[in-house]
């Protein structure tokens, strides 16, 4: 799979603080990429660097194969974390002058608004001014205006902040279909939860540098350390927590099931299998639950940034 | 280029659907015209008036002094007291009574004239009435010289300088305050529009930075281009504005003027008679320093000073609205611009105030070339010099030359730097600015 932007070595400085050291991503063409770091990391900067809004002080950005030129913005759609509409101006005017901004014609800007006022149901808002719309309703105007001149890359900052669930729920399946018909996607959000549910990599930046980064599947099978949640009925459960104990490294579990089993959570030992595990298990009582311990991304992020 | 038409139509749309800015395009010219017609009302009403003054004469000496005049009508009292006077001068309403006692000497009794009034007597009635009686004092001590009042007019004479420049021509009295009070008002049609459309470029910016759209639009455009865009569409306004302010206050002036009856045509005459048509009048004094007033006025390079005008005008503006976007990127909200607020009016001020006081008196004194050349102040002090033409007796060509390429170094130079704060600023959230600050981000890449 070709990649759709690739980021070399990028630094970027504003006066001494370091903003940027020495990054370098490659974000592979029709994913969805989520840019994850704690506040203040320097993923702003990055995802202004790629909308040339700033420049890298060394090191340099290839967009569809060629060095990043002003000519790309058209092929770019940027919904910035901070973003706003002008008040006093109308919703279906400032949406046509939005587009036009990024290259299309009037003719076609209004065709595709008229596409997009339609699939989103909000149509009728077209001659509203867009002080009289509330908060979750000029987000969607603003996704709109997004994705309507049907960029290669998207960028979504915090996407999410400002929707009911519903339409939080409208715009995830938006994005994953425009997935779907070929666009890539940037994607930066503090909700872990989104983050399994949306992306194909991801990458962590924390104080400025690039920590982690890869296919989020490939980095939760480096994270995954031999850890099980078991239940099961047993006789005496005392005992058998005591003889556990002496072979793996053994917590209590939490999750939810039907009768009061003991649960456990048990990690295992170099040169264990979890078969050799549940073959111990079975001689001790009732098996009633056997799940491995996926890490999740939000324990990826906590334990990454903790670990630096 | 096709996205910098976008912004300057967007800009000026905004600005010209504005409702604010609609009320005071429409209102400003109504509220102009009617308070002209107010003052000029007033004053006809005021000379409308007819006030009266009695005249209590208990001497010989003043007899048919008073009589009607444009100021006032006098009324005779004899042969009544003073108290009595007084009263009925009251109980009447009328403006005022002139007491003039017993006497025989005349001098003794002009002294111990009086006038009593309710409240202080206007300038103009006082004026007249010491002069009737300065006229009758004189007449008689005249007389008692034996002097004839035709020969009193032989000994009076009415002094005039004439004044000619070095090439031989004919010069007017105020001829110079004439010409700085025409390049004076360019110069301040320039600063009045700097400093209001300035200040819309600014909160323009400073709107964009609080609704947060900044972000979505410099990632489609360069942020050079927009805050042109803006400074542009923001002054297309302006002038839209200026237009409508001067044609319809204009008509309306004339509307109102030929309502209330007053002659505007008269005036149009009068400014309209030709050179020939002034000879054929029986030429007086003052209709040759009328004739002498409309040569100089012909002979003011309209065409150098319109065309400077507009330069000065354009590159002006440009450089102090750059100055205000700047500003409007660097806060966050409008209180904060005071700090940098007073430093943009100062080089104005300066210009206006060395423009009346220093060019008016010496166009092309020390002062007044270095305030022409020092580009901050040139657009508004050059135009005041410019009338006075340009080479010969006029501004030097090298001082306009000079003038103007300081200003385009100027221009270059301050787009350049507000350019690069604005680049910066307009992604700043949060932080009150400060001089150093500012200067940092002129070192970001």
């Amino acid at each position: 799979m070709a990649n759709l932007l690739v980021a070399q070595n990028v630094s970027k400085s504003f006066g001494d603080y370091t903003a940027l050291n020495n990054v370098s991503l490659e974000i592979p063409e029709g994913t969805i990429f989520g840019l994850l770091g704690p506040n203040g990391a320097g993923k702003t900067t990055f995802i202004r660097i790629i909308n040339q809004i700033t420049y890298p002080d060394t090191g340099k950005v290839i967009f569809n194969g060629e060095d990043l030129k002003s000519e790309h913005v058209q092929m770019i759609g940027y919904l910035p974390e901070e973003r706003g509409l002008y008040k006093s101006m109308k919703v279906g005017e400032q949406a046509l002058y939005l587009a036009q901004l990024k290259g299309m014609s009037k003719s076609e800007a209004q065709k595709k608004l008229k596409y997009w006022f339609e699939r989103l149901e909000i149509g009728d808002w077209w001659n509203k001014k867009v002080q009289e719309l509330s908060k979750g309703m000029a987000q969607k105007i603003q996704f709109v205006v997004t994705v309507l001149h049907e960029p290669k890359l998207l960028i979504f900052d915090e996407p999410f902040s400002g929707f009911d669930p519903i339409n939080a729920n409208l715009i995830k399946d938006e994005i994953l279909r425009l997935k779907e018909n070929g666009s890539t996607v940037i994607f930066s959000t503090h909700r872990m939860e989104s983050v399994e549910e949306l992306c194909d990599h991801i990458a962590l930046i924390n104080k400025s540098n690039k920590i982690l980064d890869g296919k989020l599947i490939d980095i939760k099978r480096d994270f995954r350390n031999g850890t099980y949640e078991v239940g099961i009925e047993t006789a005496n459960p005392d005992v058998l927590k005591k003889e556990l104990a002496t072979k793996f490294t053994v917590t209590k579990a939490q999750f939810r099931s039907l009768g009061d089993e003991l649960k456990l959570r048990i990690q295992l030992q170099e040169g264990h299998t979890a078969n050799d595990l549940l073959m111990y298990l079975t001689t001790q009582g009732l098996v009633t639950h056997f799940v491995e311990v996926i890490p999740t991304a939000n324990e990826i992020f906590i334990e990454t940034v903790k670990r630096n | 280029m096709d996205k910098l038409l976008l912004i300057i139509k967007r800009e000026y749309m905004a600005k010209v659907r504005n409702k604010s800015f609609i009320v005071l395009t429409v209102l400003s010219p109504i509220i102009i015209v009617a308070m002209i017609a107010l003052v000029v009302y007033l004053a006809k009403v005021n000379s409308e008036e007819k006030r009266i003054v009695a005249v209590l004469d208990e001497s010989p000496f003043f007899s048919h002094q008073f009589t009607e005049g444009t100021e006032a009508s006098y009324i005779d009292f004899s042969n009544i007291s003073l108290e009595k006077a007084i009263d009925s001068v009251h109980a009447a309403g009328y403006y005022g009574l002139i007491h003039i006692p017993e006497g025989d000497k005349i001098d003794i009794v002009a002294d111990k004239i009086q006038f009593y009034t309710k409240e202080s007597p206007s300038m103009d009635i006082l004026g007249s009435i010491e002069g009737k009686i300065e006229h009758k004092v004189r007449e008689f001590k005249l007389q008692a010289l034996h002097i004839s009042p035709e020969v009193m007019n032989e000994l009076e004479s009415n002094y005039e300088m004439r004044i000619v420049n070095f090439s031989g021509e004919k010069n007017v009295k105020g001829i110079s305050e004439l010409k700085a009070f025409i390049g004076g008002g360019f110069g301040y049609l320039i600063m009045m529009f700097i400093i209001i459309y300035g200040a819309f470029v600014m909160r323009s910016v400073i709107e964009e930075k609080t609704t947060r759209i900044i972000e979505v639009i410099i990632s489609s455009v360069r942020p050079f281009q927009l805050m042109l865009g803006k400074i542009l569409g923001t002054s297309l306004a302006g002038i839209t504005q200026f237009v409508i302010w001067i044609i319809s206050a204009g008509l309306l002036t004339y509307g109102v003027l030929s309502v209330m009856g007053i002659e505007v045509d008269a005036f149009h005459n009068q400014a309209n008679i030709s050179p020939e048509a002034m000879e054929t009048f029986n030429t007086t004094a003052s209709q040759d320093t009328i004739q002498l007033y409309v040569n100089e006025l012909v002979k003011i390079p309209w065409g150098t000073l319109i065309i400077c005008f507009l330069l000065y005008f354009s590159l002006g503006y440009l450089i102090y609205s750059s100055i205000y976007a700047a500003i409007g990127a660097a806060v966050d909200n409008e209180t904060d611009t005071q700090q940098f607020m007073f430093p943009v009016i100062t080089p104005l001020m300066l210009g206006i105030y060395v423009g009346f006081f220093s060019v008016f008196e010496n166009p092309h004194g020390p002062i007044a070339v270095a305030f022409s050349l020092f580009p901050l102040t040139s657009p508004i002090v050059m135009m005041m010099r410019l009338p006075s033409g340009v080479g010969g007796a006029g501004v030097p060509w090298w001082q306009l030359i000079t003038s103007i390429i300081f200003l385009i170094m100027t221009f270059l130079f301050i787009v350049w730097i507000a350019a690069k704060i604005y680049r910066v600023g307009i992604l700043m959230y949060g932080k009150k600015p400060s001089y150093k600050e500012i200067y940092k981000w002129l070192k970001y890449k």
